[in-house]
């Protein structure tokens, strides 16, 4: 009965045999899932933080450079002090965070590495260094931390933070992990990619202790870290910082531009920060105050900021007028006071003189003229036809829209069209009486600073423009620069329609902006009063010098102010001297600004 | 003399070979286990596991000499003596043993531990084959019956003292062996619905999910069949009994002490605590399953190498072999016990007396108990138990007892014309 039954066992010895290999093949090749578990065990990434790139400024003077800086770090398991207070004194902590970071760092782990002390800048570290060695289970991590040499052009240059985790979702290549650094404002920004580098990667392995048991595969996976690329800004560093000292104490932005290349060789948002408060261990307080003041220095007024651009647009107006043929520089129109205020100044006059006087009531004319060219025999149909005309023509001069200036953040401004006013009014219920004050520069027009300077540099170059850029070259090469900062943009307006405005805004200095004169430099600029309904006007100024030969284009806004012959004008003189001659010679003018009361 | 009457050409080479290679792939894997890199020894190292085992693997092969030079009918004779002897040590190991992990389940002599149940093994083997070999010895009745589980269960009590579970469930291997001579089928089909029930209650929250389909079955057979009383309530009291069993069993398993209660849910969530009970079977997962089919080469491994497996030279050393061989490292090696389990079968089988088929069955049954449990347990299809991998974990006590366990049988083989005529 009993003869089968050695058969039944070898059965069973098959039947264990196969079950095991089976749950084997499922567990070693069917399921991955345990190769990485198993690298997560006992391989340990090593990230190689790469050499942020540097940022220079036009001279390649260093405006941006790396600090190294030194974390504390402590292994739970082998930390031992015996005097707190001790330990506390020579490593400048106070003892409720000491035993804070301690508890966390051994809640992350007793065997693996935490920090302790962050960021101890290199003097710090030097008094500590020599206390290290009577602490088992501490050690020092170098990073390196933004440092400013200047302490200038904070708003242009942005800084670099921890990643916020809206931007971690959004790094879709993975780059990034949890307190990598990230540029978050101005070139940091945007050219994060190319600052960063490349971060490199050593696998080493550890045992279960987490104790280093060597090189992985023999560092074949390794990869070292690339250094980021070096910017060249187009600030000059010089000019830079003259218009940060001619700015203190005062609210409103310069923008300087080299009209022939777009480049920008000044851009102050004032009042100004400095950009060594955001880098090291005093971020998030140094942020936080920052924030929370009323005078916004991290509001980015060159190109935040929106102003009605007031009379400097009369140019604007007198050149689409001429391209049009609506203008001549014979055209008269008388000064109608019943049309729209005006100040005092002899009347008729032609389109230089109106320039030059800066007259309301002819563009309210000729404005008139280049909206109602009578296409339409109805009124309303005829202003919307004639405003989207100019709307196109207007924007061809880099307003309305973002210009793309290679920062983050920019505004676009506004220049309304008929669809803006059809929204405010209705279709077809308003017309040339709604909407003359754009006529001046008024009404919903809104541009900002570093697009009334690029409105110089249009003037300055007769009729084209460079997109406004701080990059100058990228690691010393000066074709690796986005395309679009190489591309001209042809505002539609010939150039010689450019030679009588030149002269007018050369001439206007005599009448409305005496201190913008500079003896041997030909000035062209016009002065501008942008309305401020919340309190005193804001001065504003765009000129461009010398004349004949432009080299610097700028447009300056003091807030409340007054008007723009006073402080804009003088400052903006001043930054052309500097720029020009590299030295003032007019100390008063210096002086007057400096101290700012712009009273007479 | 004829060729055919050699003594060496009627020893079981095949048998020996695969012992052979079993015992040198093993000895490669502990020193793999072992191995530094920034610290290399040789394999030969006595400072090492690896150079210890050498010597382990060394007297193995005097004890082989030794058995396979004395006389066969030695074994026989001694088997009750053995017997005796081994009982009267392993009721003194509590007491005189030397304390490892809670356990009393170690002799020490000098720089050597000896583990007295390993050794146990073969004295009953050698004592079941000796009371069973009689021809009258039927185990379809029951005085039988309790005899052979007598002397099973008097070595397992005592086993349980010390306490080592893991070594005393290894003699349950032994049913095996009385299954193949005669034990009642009936025993077996009970012990594997009480094997799935078991299982079964411990994988479900609910006992529902089994009291049910069990009920639903019982009120099934109960319709389909004959319908006279004394079978209806013969299949209620079955039923009712599977069911009480399966709620009973939550309230058993709660009244074990913590560490087995935990070693048991693991085995059905290895992830309630991966870095407690969980580790060792996480772990030990983790390092064959990151083997895949190649394996990561030889001491290449890096689970193992750097101490994530704990117990890896002993009882985890599969976890050494699956991670650095791959699938096809496993599939050499369960292949070979494999092998050498049939053979033994076929071995067992040509015995001309019942006495070595007996011994020859127990030889299999606590090799195959041993390799299932062990390799089972370190891919989390059985609980962790502290049993040796046979021939291939580390240690005197495992390698000379299952070296004398099987060279005994070896031994018998080669004389079975012999003790067919002496027995005539």
């Amino acid at each position: 009965m009993n003869e089968n039954r050695h058969s039944v066992i070898v059965i069973v010895i098959i039947i264990v045999g196969v079950i095991l290999l089976t749950k084997l093949f499922m567990i070693q090749v069917v399921d991955d899932s345990f190769l990485r578990r198993a690298e997560r065990n006992a391989v340990q990434r090593i990230v190689d933080y790469p050499y942020r790139g540097l940022i220079s400024d036009r001279n390649n003077e260093l405006l941006v450079y790396n600090n190294p800086v030194f974390d504390l770090m402590v292994i739970p398991q082998e930390f031992n002090i015996a005097d707190t207070a001790k330990f506390c004194d020579i490593f400048q902590i106070e003892k409720e965070k000491l035993i804070e970071r301690y508890t966390a760092a051994k809640k992350y782990s007793w065997v693996k590495p935490s920090p302790l002390i962050k960021q101890i800048s290199t003097t710090d570290f030097a008094k500590i260094q020599d206390y290290l060695i009577d602490y088992p289970g501490l050690f020092v991590m170098t990073r390196s931390v933004r440092a400013y040499p200047d302490s200038i052009a904070g708003s242009a240059l942005g800084y670099i933070a921890e990643i916020a985790p809206r931007q971690l979702e959004r790094d879709t290549v993975n780059y990034y992990t949890q307190g990598d650094y990230i540029g978050h404002s101005g070139l940091e920004s945007f050219y994060e990619k190319i600052l960063r580098g490349k971060k490199g990667a050593k696998y080493k392995m550890v045992n279960v202790r987490g104790v280093d048991k060597g090189s992985f595969k023999n560092g074949t996976l390794d990869t070292a870290s690339v250094a980021g690329l070096n910017l060249q800004s187009t600030i000059d560093l010089t000019l830079q910082k003259y218009g940060e000292k001619l700015m203190k104490g005062k609210r409103g932005s310069v923008v300087a531009i080299e009209p022939k290349t777009g480049e920008i060789l000044s851009m102050i948002s004032a009042p100004v920060y400095d950009p060594n408060l955001l880098a090291g261990a005093a971020y998030s307080k140094n942020y936080n105050i920052l924030l929370s003041d009323t005078t916004k220095p991290l509001f980015i007024r060159p190109i935040q900021a929106k102003y009605p651009p007031g009379s400097i647009f009369k140019v604007v107006q007198s050149l689409i007028g001429l391209q049009w043929g609506i203008l001549t520089p014979n055209t008269t129109y008388a000064c109608n006071k019943a049309l729209v205020a005006c100040h005092n100044h002899p009347s008729p006059v032609n389109l230089f003189g109106a320039i030059r006087n800066s007259c309301n009531p002819y563009y309210y004319q000729a404005f008139r003229q280049m909206i109602n060219q009578e296409v339409s025999s109805n009124t309303y149909t005829d202003t919307q036809i004639g405003l989207d005309k100019w709307h196109e023509a207007v924007e061809k001069f880099g307003l309305g829209h973002k210009l793309g200036v290679d920062l983050p953040y920019e505004n676009s401004g506004s220049v309304p069209s008929s669809s803006l006013y059809d929204r405010i009014y209705g279709k077809g219920r308003w017309k040339y009486s709604t909407i003359y004050s754009l006529s001046i520069g008024q009404g919903e027009m809104e541009v900002t600073p570093i697009q009334m300077a690029n409105l110089a540099a249009i003037f300055a170059n007769k009729g084209y423009y460079y997109t406004p850029h701080l990059i100058k070259a990228i690691n010393g090469d000066p074709d690796n620069i986005p395309e679009e900062y190489t591309t001209k943009h042809d505002v539609g307006v010939a150039a010689h329609h450019f030679d009588m405005v030149q002269d007018a805004m050369a001439e206007a200095l005599y009448g409305t902006a005496m201190r913008a004169i500079i003896k041997d430099i030909a000035i062209a600029g016009k002065t501008g009063t942008a309305q401020n309904p919340h309190g005193e006007d804001h001065s504003v100024f765009v000129a461009f010098a010398p004349k004949d030969d432009p080299k610097i284009a700028i447009a300056v806004y003091v807030e409340n102010a007054g008007w723009g012959g006073r402080a804009a004008a003088s400052t903006a003189s001043l930054m052309i001297e500097k720029y020009l001659r590299g030295h003032i010679e007019r100390p008063a003018l210096e002086e007057y600004v400096l101290v700012g009361d712009f009273a007479d | 003399m004829r060729q055919d009457d050699l003594y060496i050409n009627k020893i079981d080479w095949l048998s020996i070979l695969l012992y052979g290679a079993l015992v040198m792939i093993g000895w490669f894997n502990i020193y793999a286990a072992v191995y530094d890199e920034q610290a290399a020894k040789s394999i030969f190292d006595f400072s090492i596991n690896s150079g210890k085992q050498l010597v382990w693997i060394g007297t193995a092969v005097l004890l082989i000499t030794v058995i396979m030079v004395a006389d066969y009918r030695l074994f026989d004779n001694l088997s009750l003596i053995l017997y005796g002897v081994f009982l009267l040590i392993l009721l003194l190991t509590p007491f005189i043993g030397k304390e490892i992990n809670g356990q009393r389940a170690w002799f020490e002599i000098g720089p050597f531990r000896l583990q007295p149940g390993e050794f146990a093994k073969f004295a009953t083997a050698l004592a079941l084959a000796k009371f069973i070999e009689k021809p009258s010895f039927d185990l379809s009745q029951p005085k039988f019956q309790f005899q052979a589980i007598l002397i099973i269960m008097l070595p397992v009590s005592m086993i349980m003292m010390q306490p080592d579970t893991g070594t005393a469930m290894v003699y349950m291997a032994f049913f095996i062996m009385l299954y193949r001579e005669g034990m009642p089928q009936r025993y077996f089909v009970f012990a594997l619905v009480f094997i799935a029930i078991s299982l079964l209650s411990l994988a479900v929250d609910n006992n529902l999910y089994i009291a049910l389909p069990v009920a639903a079955l019982t009120l099934a057979l109960i319709l389909m069949g004959k319908k006279n009383w004394q079978r209806i309530v013969t299949l209620c009291m079955i039923g009712i009994a599977i069911i009480a069993y399966s709620y009973s069993l939550d309230l058993v398993v709660s009244k074990l002490p913590q560490h087995q209660q935990n070693r048991i849910m693991v085995l059905f969530n290895p992830d309630i605590d991966p870095l407690g009970v969980g580790w060792n079977v996480t772990q030990s997962k983790i390092a064959i399953g990151s083997g895949g089919f190649w394996g990561k080469g030889y001491l290449e491994g890096t689970q193992t190498k750097f101490d994530f497996v704990p117990e890896q030279h002993t009882d985890f050393i599969f976890c050494t072999l699956g991670e650095e061989f791959g699938w096809i490292g496993s599939l050499v090696v369960v292949f070979l016990f494999v092998a050498l389990l049939i053979r033994l079968v076929f071995l067992a089988e040509r015995q001309k007396t019942r006495f070595s088929r007996v011994y020859g069955y127990c030889v299999i049954s606590i090799l195959l108990f041993h390799f299932m449990i062990n390799i089972s347990m370190t891919i989390g299809l059985f609980p962790v138990v502290g049993i040796p991998l046979p021939f291939f974990s580390y240690g005197g006590s495992s390698l000379w007892s299952f070296t004398i366990l099987l060279f005994i049988f070896i031994k018998l083989d080669s004389h079975r014309i012999q003790l067919l005529g002496r027995m005539n």
